[in-house]
């Protein structure tokens, strides 16, 4: 078989490293990352179906400090993917495919992603706290 | 001139075999999860105490439920997609990368059905 004589398709190595590409790879990261997080909201949900006791145990699991820096890092993951899976959706409308509009809407999903966050925390810590 | 047969150019399938299906139930399935993610993160947010007896009045709740059965379901569904396509892109190795795929695709039905089947005891009051 003379596969390796089809041509090939350069080596990303050879293209200069740009922000858009970054991002790109990072909503994968983020996708492939929340698949793992999958896990923790099937435990939870399995812990309230296993009653009172087992449900405690999972509370005392989700609240320990280790726990929580893993669920901020969930949450930004979450709002990622959500806000560049925004922005490939438009894409696929045929909308924004421009450099500057990629650019530009590659910024919004970054801030929109930290943003929400830093909201979300907030307005959890404040719930925590009253 | 199109060196595409007849047959092919009328199924539509591609040199992936399967067409566009794929890629439009990721779209299908993202677009869902654009209500659904917000839906989840927004009513444990509103929900205040976190409590055992809360937390099972609410998930018991019949909206709630069928909502979270949804949520899971989309969410296993689009997971599978999205990883397939990570799998399919870097091993290359053709044993391994149907290996991997079907682990992949069971372990997804099985935490989904796990899942599932959680919130349905507890809608259905069969939780202890």
């Amino acid at each position: 078989m003379a596969t390796h004589e089809r041509p090939l398709s350069p080596h990303l190595q050879v293209y200069r490293w740009q922000y858009t590409m970054a991002l790109s790879i990072l909503h994968r990261i983020t996708g492939v990352t929340l698949s793992v997080g999958a896990l923790l909201l099937v435990y939870w949900l399995s812990a309230i179906a296993a009653g009172a006791a087992a449900y405690e145990r999972a509370a005392a699991f989700f609240a320990h400090p280790l726990m929580r820096v893993l669920l901020v890092a969930f949450s930004f993951c979450f709002f990622y993917h959500f806000a560049n899976g925004v922005r490939h959706l438009v894409w696929d409308l045929g909308i924004g495919l421009e450099r500057r509009q990629a650019r530009l809407s590659g910024r919004v999903a970054i801030s929109v992603a930290v943003a929400l966050t830093i909201a979300f925390w907030l307005v959890v810590s404040l719930r925590d706290a009253s | 001139m199109s060196l595409r047969s007849p047959i092919g150019r009328v199924l539509g399938l591609g040199a992936a075999h399967e067409g566009v299906s794929h890629w439009w139930t990721q779209r299908v399935s993202a677009v869902a999860l654009l209500g659904l993610g917000p839906w989840l993160l927004i009513s444990l947010l509103v929900l205040g105490a976190h409590d055992y007896a809360t937390v099972v009045q609410w998930a018991a709740r019949p909206w709630n439920a069928v909502l979270l059965v949804l949520t899971v379901a989309t969410l296993f569904y689009h997971s599978y997609l999205g990883v397939q396509v990570v799998v399919e892109d870097y091993v290359s190795h053709k044993g391994a990368k149907v290996a991997a795929l079907l682990t992949l695709k069971f372990l997804h039905v099985v935490l989904a059905a796990i899942a599932i089947f959680a919130v349905l005891r507890v809608a259905l009051g069969a939780a202890p």
